[in-house]
């Protein structure tokens, strides 16, 4: 804790255009019979910000990203996020049809397991093509050549754009899996252990990727990850799990180099110097 | 006199858990001021809690008592107990951090790690790019490594990039942790050289260094840290 390097290598957070926070969580909680997943979670997330939850399995991180997406119904509290009209909305009162739309469009989620994001059996190009039709383009000529140019962005060859995804690699799957995500523009981004089961090499490339994509596009993001290291390079603010609750929250590098709670200074001198 | 930086009776204890919660006071009544285009050199003993008191006024350290009075944007604002989002905006506006140390992001060219503060301020790629050339050559990183990751530079030439990076912005306040430890006698003439351009420009500086010329050169003021020791008494 005394011998660090300071710098904060997460994207810069852009002059908010609105100062109302975009997703605000209030007491958040959720109980499978007598076991609580999840306790008393509360917080705001603004515009342009990266919020990492960081926590071992079991600490409840992923029940949270659950509720937090709207997959899952609080036993507790709720969740609220700011539509692309200003309105603020509560989740739980909208309509499942407006919720899926909503998860179609705004808003991305990034799965851990590619396989879950994509649809494997179908080419890279329909994959991304899906959300845009989704949002109401029909175009064919036009949905394939934003898809063939967001394949680019994530550093996927356009000749490969008729290949189903089961033939990538693991890399390769994720990195379409983004791509599918952000083709529609969404504001706000869930993403689950997004490098876990990846190689060190290709987590770095996907990393790097995802940072700069963050920065550009002003993206917020919900990132859960074990992963300290990919906190410190995504993030801007950390909170930690542990049993079901948020033990230390702050700037990312303030609760990485200067960690207050136990846990929290177990976990960092937990990590192994590369 | 407006300050840029005006610390009251700041002070830091780290707390232990693993070693059985011990307390380790670092610093406490920590009181001084920085004015626009002055350097305030922290001197003392390695340990005295130098480098800690820059990670404060950063916000890096928590600051468990006191007040670090910062002018942002014609306010000032306390960072001692600033919300995150706030310290992030002063970071982005105000307070840039120097250390000796790159924290190398993979496969980011060393030009655009250079750049990368402008066009977080809102320069153009374009003017980004040719004021990063600028300083990479003065700081002597030959061109044909300027588009290669500095991850695969040898420690010199990653602290010189650092250095670029901490120099390009405009921001009115810099924090400077030992620039130019390691550095040979033109890369430290040209630090030199740059804090001074930084002071005519009105800069607010508080820097570490522990070469003692390079400290004469750069130094208005000298606070002695060892005054505001918090001995485990």
């Amino acid at each position: 804790m005394l011998d660090v390097t300071v710098s904060s290598t997460a994207p810069t957070v852009r002059a908010p255009a609105n100062d109302e926070p975009l997703l605000v969580a209030e007491n958040l909680g959720k109980s499978y019979g007598r076991l609580a997943a999840c306790r008393d979670v509360s917080f705001e997330l603004y515009s342009g910000e990266v919020l990492a939850i960081v926590g071992e399995s079991g600490s409840g991180k992923s029940t949270l990203l659950q509720m937090l997406s709207g997959q899952l119904t609080p036993g507790t509290g709720s969740v609220s996020y700011r539509m692309r009209d200003g309105v603020t909305r509560n989740l739980a009162e909208m309509g499942e049809a407006e919720r899926r739309f909503l998860f179609r469009t705004d808003w991305g989620f990034v799965h851990q397991d590619p396989a879950m994001g994509l649809r494997m059996a179908v080419s890279a190009g329909a994959n991304v093509g899906e959300r845009l039709m989704a949002v109401g383009q029909n175009h064919y000529g036009k949905i394939r050549d934003t898809a063939t140019s967001w394949l680019e962005r994530v550093e996927i060859s356009a000749d490969r754009i008729d290949d189903a995804p089961r033939t990538y690699s693991g890399g390769m799957r994720q990195r379409l899996q983004i791509a599918r995500n952000l083709v529609t523009e969404p504001r706000l981004v869930f993403m689950d252990e997004p490098t876990g089961g990846l190689d060190v090499s290709v987590q770095a490339r996907l990393l790097d990727m995802m940072r700069t994509l963050v920065s550009e596009l002003g993206l917020s993001a919900i990132v859960v990850t074990h992963d300290l290291a990919v906190a410190r390079l995504l993030s801007h603010r950390v909170m930690v799990m542990q049993g079901g609750r948020v033990i230390e929250t702050g700037l990312t590098d303030q609760v990485l180099d200067d960690p207050r709670e136990p846990y929290t200074q177990l976990l960092v001198s937990s990590i192994l110097p590369a | 006199m407006i300050q840029m930086i005006d610390i009251r009776n700041a002070e830091k204890t780290f707390v232990m858990h693993l070693q059985g919660g011990i307390s380790l006071p670092v610093v406490r009544n920590v009181s001084f001021h920085v004015a626009p285009g002055e350097c305030v050199v922290l001197s003392g003993p390695s340990g005295a809690g130098k480098s800690s008191i820059l990670k404060m006024i950063f916000g890096n350290y928590r600051c468990d008592g006191g007040v670090i009075g910062v002018r942002h944007k014609g306010d000032v604002v306390d960072i001692a107990t600033a919300e995150p989002r706030q310290v992030l905006n002063v970071r982005r506006d105000t307070i840039g951090y120097v250390s000796q140390f790159l924290r190398a992001v993979p496969r980011v060219a060393a030009i655009d790690v250079v750049a990368e503060p402008l066009l977080a301020a809102g320069v153009v790629r374009e003017e980004a790019q040719a004021r990063a050339g600028v300083l990479l050559r003065r700081l002597n990183i030959p061109e044909r490594l300027w588009k290669l990751p500095p991850s695969t530079f040898s420690g010199g030439e990653q602290q010189r990039v650092n250095i670029a990076r901490g120099f390009i912005s405009d921001l009115p306040i810099l924090l400077l942790d030992e620039p130019t430890a390691s550095l040979d006698a033109a890369n430290r003439a040209m630090v030199v050289e740059l804090v001074a351009e930084k002071k005519r420009a009105g800069v607010a500086m508080v820097a570490i260094v522990h070469d003692d010329e390079v400290r004469h050169l750069i130094a208005d003021r000298l606070v002695d840290v060892t005054s505001f020791a918090a001995a485990a008494a």
